[in-house]
């Protein structure tokens, strides 16, 4: 019998990340241009979500704004609040919690944004994915954005080779190496977004799509609630 | 975790998201942590709209502090009122909860904070 999707999901993804935290956040410290773009013309003291934020590489990205981060990683989640402790100070450090993306426990129509990067394509069904959206647009109030970043079935030019026409299901070897140790490789599950099938997916969440596009391997869009 | 963030955090559990004694989650055995820092007037302006005061009066005077008017201030007043800026701003930003518990009033589940962090994983039979 095949497990669960949640019993799948915790295999291949949140033991995954627990385990390899410490090397995976080592290799994260760039912000992609394009989400900081976003964040830095949102207006200040707007208040926002950062839901799977990893190490918390976008919370010191625009000071003026409120972030209330998440991530299913309680050992991402504390990396995250320490690492950026370093830049904010005791006194405001990043405010973070661990939980799980179609469980968020945030109040409804609350906020103004939401950043949610990396995190839709590690669900394995697509009515998983499409719940994990939905439950993105219902922080959001009527005139709130939501930015979802998933990676991209057509990547012809970078190394992993995939292209128009590959299996959108794939498990992506992670390689750790540290010293002293023997290598080990864990497999993480990714769905890989087609062309327009992220759009189809905020669509079916009830969301509207305001902008969409692609960079870097990724699909990305800005959507709102549609029933604002 | 700052009080601003505790309101808008709510129950985790969905069978609870339609119930309004889910919201706001009551901290309990709370430690608080308070630092200075320097006020920024037009923050707390722009976030106002986004507070649910009823609940931030509940958290407020749960957590000890003097009590807040009962009526929401509107952005105009706020900007005109110093003390209750700095109010404001001591209670939301310099305040935090560095360890205890966060419960919810409709299921009764508790969140545990350790230094700084809630944990809203469920157990499998409240997913």
């Amino acid at each position: 019998m095949d497990p669960s999707p949640e019993a799948y999901e915790a295999t291949h993804v949140h033991s995954v990340y627990n385990a390899i935290a410490p090397h995976f956040s080592s290799t994260r410290h760039k912000p992609w241009p394009f989400i900081s773009s976003f964040l830095t013309s949102l207006p200040p003291g707007s208040i926002g979500l950062d839901v799977g934020c990893g190490n918390g590489k976008y919370l010191p990205v625009n000071p003026l704004l409120h972030i209330l981060a998440s991530d299913r990683s309680e050992a991402l989640v504390r990396l995250a609040r320490t690492e950026q402790k370093k830049l904010t100070g005791p006194a405001s450090p990043p405010q973070v919690v661990v939980a799980d993306a179609l469980s968020l426990p945030y109040r409804e129509r609350s906020v103004d944004f939401v950043i949610c990067v990396a995190v839709i394509h590690h669900l394995s069904t697509r009515e998983r994915r499409q719940e994990g959206i939905r439950a993105l647009l219902d922080c959001v109030h009527g005139g709130g954005r939501v930015l979802v970043y998933a990676w991209a079935l057509e990547q012809g030019s970078s190394r992993r080779g995939w292209d128009e026409g590959s299996e959108q299901d794939a498990l992506v070897p992670w390689v750790m190496r540290s010293k002293g140790k023997p290598e080990a490789t864990f497999q993480r599950y990714y769905h890989l977004y087609r062309k327009g099938e992220l759009e189809e997916d905020v669509e079916a969440a009830g969301g509207k799509v305001l902008e969409s596009g692609y960079e870097k391997d990724n699909w990305w869009v800005i959507c709102s609630n549609s029933q604002a | 975790m700052k009080v601003l963030s505790l309101n808008f955090l709510t129950c985790a559990v969905k069978a609870c998201k339609s119930s309004s004694s889910s919201y706001p989650l009551h901290p309990r055995d709370a430690e608080l942590v308070q630092d200075e820092i320097e006020v920024n007037p037009d923050m707390l302006v722009n976030v106002l709209p986004r507070l649910d005061w009823a609940a931030l009066r509940t958290t407020s005077s749960e957590l000890g502090f003097p009590p807040l008017p009962e009526q929401p201030p509107t952005q105009e007043e706020l900007r005109a009122d110093d003390k209750l800026v700095r109010d404001l701003h001591h209670l939301l930003l310099e305040t935090q909860i560095s360890e205890g518990k966060l419960v919810c009033a409709n299921c009764g589940h508790e969140y545990a904070v350790k230094e700084g962090i809630a944990n809203f994983l469920l157990p499998s039979h409240l997913v």
